[in-house]
């Protein structure tokens, strides 16, 4: 096994990024965070990060980007709002754990081997073409895209849903499709315009 | 400096001098450039700043410009006049001249404290120091009153503050009656076992003091009793006291405990409050054999004979005092005192406001203080650590910072709870032999002989796990987690979860104001912090003063404290009340209203307006007379005269009129 | 009483029994719920990653059409009554962010003010019909029955607005009205892995386990769900548990199929064939 150095140097330490993470919604009092890690402990999927959300709120703070947008930790979030109903500053974990994950798939930094950046911009062009989502048709196409052989071993409930009549293969679809567009698109101009800032 | 000479032409010679406050006003504001443009007001002769005014220096300063420049009027633009006024007061005096020609700017709670642009509070420094300098031309040379200080002394609360501060001024030949709400004094040092870092006994330092407390000549104490009303002012309160009935005479009762032998209710069958539920009492009963008064009393609410008027009344009869005396009331007295010391103390945090710990829901999860009665050898298990079906614990989970350090329940840390938690560790260790582990957020030991502490319980093995326990339940993972608590908590030092089963679980409350700690405050006159704690006059240099003179703090009343720290600002606030006492006077502000007789028409309007009761009628004169003893100065009457013939001194029209005029100019 | 309905795509998909079994039962009591007109997507968790604005603007739609009408909405799903929730909250906190999504809101001609209140049916049957009510009406009473109630998290949490977020009771007390138990059940909030079941089957499999182990360990005979995801996760996936941890056969049925099987209504309206894991024992003797 090769050995590795632990060590961190200030050169890298990004402060834009520690101070762009406060300046937006959610991220505000982050800095409060005492390191209590009661996130972690009361998170039922911190079993399975690489940082611990306490771990995680400290190198967002001191502006390790690398580590905090890489990190499985962000992906593995359920969104079950469990550490922002514990934590004693108030932090709103989930809200972080939010916009860290759009600034991953923004610069495309995720880990490759989790889907769930995938099913996110899948769910998202669902929404833009037929404004609803056919759970069905979003879980195939989320296969396909990514693990053939996850596909297959899926079948057994495939057939259990299809027998229950639980599932659907004609997407589901609003009317009024040209006012929602407007409605992205109108933010989407929007976002472009920041962007050019 | 500027000097200039516009002289006094019929207008008062003014100074003027503007503090930097080190970095605290001259940070913000440009403090040279207002001072260069105060010296350009028409009257003003010096115009100065100075580094600190408050300071020897400064203070010389004032007193020589005056005899040197003449000077008739002195504006000091600096901090809050709470903290310095009589500062420069006397700096005025020192250099001949009346105090009260003298008004004070604050800049820097006002002003440079509260704003960001310099520029900004800078002008805003100029407008609020003009406006001193156009009202100070019209202020008067007024005199201060002096009024004599009522030598006794109330302590209210009679826990380790109370006791401390009663006994200092006892000893010091001074009359103290000591009022305290419970049925004993002792408060909540007389529930522990053993006090860190020294683990002397609680019972032996404490017990020989509340006896020196009973026995004491110089002191009356009255328990079960409450303080309903504080009137009149510093060296003269007059207090209203409520006692309580006890149903029992208590200068009969010698506490031989007969009559609760005698109780028709052979078997103690009611919650035991001092025990902290943990142990049963009749509803004859006594908190604990050293209570102070040793005085037995009666709960009404369970008591047969109070409740239906039907028992045999056993106990009376095994009274050969014959002290039970059911037809007791509660009895009002009054008292005359020339100051008061507030020696409330504190509340533990209710752990069901901490709901993920299951208090309330799990049978064996304790608070620290139910501990600290089964730690005791005189509480209710005499020692032993048993869980609530009698078994005794293998496993111990003490979890700190329940209520403290937390947005949702208690903001601060409770200083004392680390402490107090390593203690438990101690002792539980000691007494069941029990795996124990503490769980912390940070590990806060400073005080003397508390680091050694720390270190002591980590050579026994203690367990030490930093993190926030997220949840405390019942669901096992693994086999050696059923029938257990488990508890579920970061190792932040290792940086993952662990679940760790126990079979106790200890929530180390933290300290919280009393729930009536506002309902008092508005009672004396004194005020609350944010947190809801007793408000001392200066976090620093007056930590035991109120802004109410005369009305001293001490004790976890005015925030989280442990003992040797109480029993410190119990003596300072004892000190405080006998430096006013042997003064022997106070004097009064004279910002108090009089009567323009000649204006008054009798309409008696004022009369029953002034919150003090300082305006009576006088029925030959047909006037409004103010007794400016008891007047504070609050202006409602001058307000509200229809003649406009009160006028109420430091706040005269003129005054005020060009105070407006001088902050509008520009 | 009279509702707006907010289905959200699940309810028209792998959650139809809680569709058919809340129209059913909430028919039975003669409330009306009216469909919201055209409405979309309220983005579930999944649109939060991957747009902010969008995301409120979305739920932002949904809402503003309902402004239209003054009556509340009712949103059984707990994803979009978070969201709708979350939005109103999000808008009135941040008044950028609101600007924002106002303006584009009005480029597609709508009009947002934030005024509607977002409700779950669970609120609805014990605040607005209460207890008394329901109770009146039950006429096979599931006597002998023990649940365990499961509330999931994003009915409590972070707004816990008509129930405790520690310990919910409110489905307690609506199952123990329809003459059922319910067990001890501290893992009544923890979370079943959400959309993470689809994503990460070997993380969604054991959190979802490890609900229904617990639920079995403590005597119920189906565990009790609001959520249509959880309902999801918790009934479809027992057959690949059961390879990797063990079988637990434990039927997962919504609170509005018990209770309508308690107010006598048939179980062909409320969808009680629909669960892959058969809730036969619950339906014995009927």
């Amino acid at each position: 096994m090769p050995l590795e150095q632990k060590i961190k140097y200030e050169s890298e330490r990004d402060q834009d990024f520690a101070r762009w993470i406060t300046s937006q919604t959610g991220g505000e009092n982050l800095r409060h965070c005492i390191q209590c890690g009661v996130c972690s402990a009361t998170c039922p999927l911190s079993l399975y990060m690489d940082y611990t959300p306490r771990r995680l709120i400290n190198l967002a703070r001191e502006g390790f980007k690398k580590e905090v947008l890489s990190s499985f930790t962000i992906w593995l979030c359920a969104s079950c709002y469990a550490c922002r109903v514990e934590c004693p500053k108030k932090i709103q974990v989930t809200d972080i754990m939010y916009l860290l994950k759009r600034r991953a798939i923004e610069e495309g930094v995720y880990p490759r081997r989790f889907p769930i950046p995938i099913l996110a911009k899948e769910f998202g062009r669902m929404i833009f073409t037929w404004g609803r989502v056919n759970e069905t048709l979003l879980v195939i196409d989320l296969f396909l895209r990514t693990n053939w052989f996850k596909f297959l071993s899926m079948t057994g409930l495939g057939i259990n849903l299809l027998r229950t009549g639980r599932m659907s293969f004609l997407p589901d679809t609003i009317h009024r499709r040209t006012e929602l567009r407007k409605i992205l698109q109108a933010l989407e101009t929007e976002n472009q315009k920041e962007v050019a800032k | 400096m500027a000097e200039n000479n516009h002289g006094s032409n019929g207008a008062p010679r003014i100074g003027f001098y503007i503090c930097h406050c080190g970095s605290n006003i001259a940070g913000t504001i440009d403090v040279a450039e207002v001072q260069k443009y105060i010296s350009t007001i028409p009257g003003v002769v010096v115009s100065r700043d100075y580094k600190y005014m408050c300071s020897d220096p400064g203070q010389e300063m004032i007193a020589a410009d005056i005899k040197e420049h003449k000077l008739e009027r002195l504006v000091v633009a600096a901090c809050s006049p709470n903290l310095h006024e009589e500062t420069f007061r006397k700096a005025a005096v020192k250099g001949g001249l009346n105090p009260f020609y003298f008004q004070m700017v604050n800049i820097r709670e006002h002003a440079s404290w509260v704003h960001e642009d310099k520029k900004a509070a800078t002008e805003k420094a100029k407008d609020l120091a003009r406006a001193a300098v156009y009202r100070v031309r019209f202020h008067k040379s007024l005199d201060k009153q002096r009024v004599p200080v009522d030598p006794n002394v109330l302590v209210v609360g009679g826990g380790i503050a109370g006791i401390h501060a009663a006994l200092t001024l006892a000893n010091a030949g001074k009359k103290v009656t000591l009022v305290e709400r419970e049925a004993t004094i002792g408060g909540h040092m007389a529930l522990f076992d053993k006090t860190f870092p020294t683990m002397d006994c609680a019972a032996c330092i404490l017990t020989p003091k509340m006896s020196s407390v009973k026995s004491h000549p110089n002191i009356t104490l009255w328990t079960y009793s409450e303080v309903a009303k504080v009137d009149g002012y510093v060296g003269n309160y007059k207090v209203t006291v409520k006692r309580k009935p006890r149903y029992v005479k208590e200068d009969l009762c010698v506490g031989c405990m007969e009559c609760i032998d005698a109780c028709v209710f052979k078997e103690p069958k009611f919650a035991d409050k001092f025990n902290q539920g943990l142990g049963k009492r009749k509803p004859v009963y006594i908190d604990f054999p050293q209570a102070t008064p040793k005085v037995v009393l009666i709960d009404p609410e369970t008591c047969i004979q109070l409740k239906t008027g039907k028992c045999k009344k056993s106990c009376a009869e095994a009274c050969d005092r014959e002290a039970i005396d059911f037809t007791q009331k509660e009895e009002v007295k009054e008292l005359q005192v020339g100051t008061i010391i507030m020696a409330t103390g504190f509340q533990a945090h209710d752990a069901k406001r901490s709901p993920q710990y299951g208090y309330g829901r799990y049978p064996n999860v304790f608070t620290s203080l139910e501990v600290e009665r089964l730690v005791n050898a005189s509480g209710p298990t005499l020692g032993e650590i048993t869980l609530r079906d009698g078994q005794h614990p293998k496993s111990v989970g003490i979890i700190h910072c329940v209520g403290s350090r937390d947005e949702k329940t208690n903001k601060w840390c409770s200083r004392v709870c680390c402490m107090y938690s390593l203690k438990l560790a101690h002792l539980i260790k000691e007494h069941s032999g029990a795996e124990v582990y503490n769980f912390y957020i940070d590990m806060r030991t400073p005080g003397k002989g508390y680091e050694e502490f720390y270190d002591k319980l980590l050579a026994e093995g203690v367990h030490f796990i930093r993190g926030r326990v997220a949840e405390v339940s019942d669901w096992a993972m693994k086999p050696e987690e059923e029938g257990k608590l488990v508890l579920r908590v970061e190792d932040t030092l290792a940086g993952f979860v662990r679940r760790i089963p126990v079979d106790m679980v200890v929530l180390s409350v933290g300290l919280e104001p009393r729930a009536d700690a506002q309902e008092m405050r508005r009672r004396f006159n004194i005020g609350c912090g944010n947190e809801g704690f007793f408000q001392e006059r200066h976090p620093k240099l007056a930590p035991v003063n109120t802004f109410t003179d005369g009305i001293f703090i001490a004790g976890a009343c005015q925030g989280p404290r442990d003992i040797p720290d109480t029993v410190a600002q119990a003596g300072a606030a004892a000190a405080e009340a006998l430096t006013l006492i042997d003064t022997g006077y106070v004097e009064l502000e004279p910002n108090t209203s009089h009567v323009v007789e000649e204006e008054c028409c009798g309409c008696k309007s004022c009369v029953p307006l002034c919150p003090y009761s300082a305006i009576s009628f006088d029925e030959v004169k047909k006037k409004a007379a103010i007794n400016e003893v008891l007047c504070k100065g609050c202006g409602v009457c001058a307000a509200a005269c229809p003649s406009g013939s009160i006028r109420q001194n430091l706040f005269e029209d003129e005054e005020i009129y060009s105070e407006i005029q001088g902050v509008m100019a520009k | 009483m009279k509702y707006l309905y907010f289905p959200g795509c699940s309810l028209k998909g792998t959650g139809k029994a809680y569709e058919e079994s809340l129209l059913a039962v909430f028919n039975a009591l003669g409330i009306e719920l009216r469909e919201i007109e055209d409405w979309n997507c309220c983005g579930a968790t999944a649109y939060m990653s991957v747009d902010e604005a969008k995301s409120y603007a979305l739920a932002g739609r949904n809402l503003a059409i309902a402004e239209r009408e003054d009556l509340q909405i009712v949103a059984p799903c707990s994803a979009c009554y978070l969201v709708l929730n979350k939005t109103q909250q999000g808008l009135k906190d941040h008044p950028e962010l609101r600007a924002k999504v106002v303006k584009a809101l009005k480029a597609g001609g709508l009009d947002y003010k934030g005024t509607v209140q977002v409700r779950h049916p669970l609120d609805v049957l014990i605040n607005d019909v209460g207890l008394d009510k329901i109770a009146a009406r039950i006429k096979q009473p599931l006597t002998g029955h023990k649940f365990a109630p499961y509330y999931g998290c994003q009915i409590v949490r972070p707004y816990a607005t008509f129930d405790d977020q520690y310990n919910p009771v409110t489905m307690n007390k609506l199952l123990a009205a329809c003459g059922a138990q319910c067990v001890e059940y501290p893992l009544k909030t923890r979370c079943c892995g959400g959309s993470l079941t689809g994503t990460l089957p070997e993380v969604g499999l054991r959190l979802s386990y490890i609900i229904l182990n617990e639920a079995k360990k403590r005597g119920a005979e189906a565990v009790v769900t609001v959520c249509p995801l959880c309902q999801f996760n918790l009934d479809g996936y027992q057959d690949k548990m059961a390879s990797q941890y063990g079988r637990v056969d434990m039927p997962v049925l919504y609170f509005t199929q018990i209770l309508g099987l308690a107010m006598g209504l048939p179980a062909s309206e409320l969808g009680i064939k629909r669960g892959i894991v058969s809730a036969q024992a619950v339906m014995a003797g009927r």
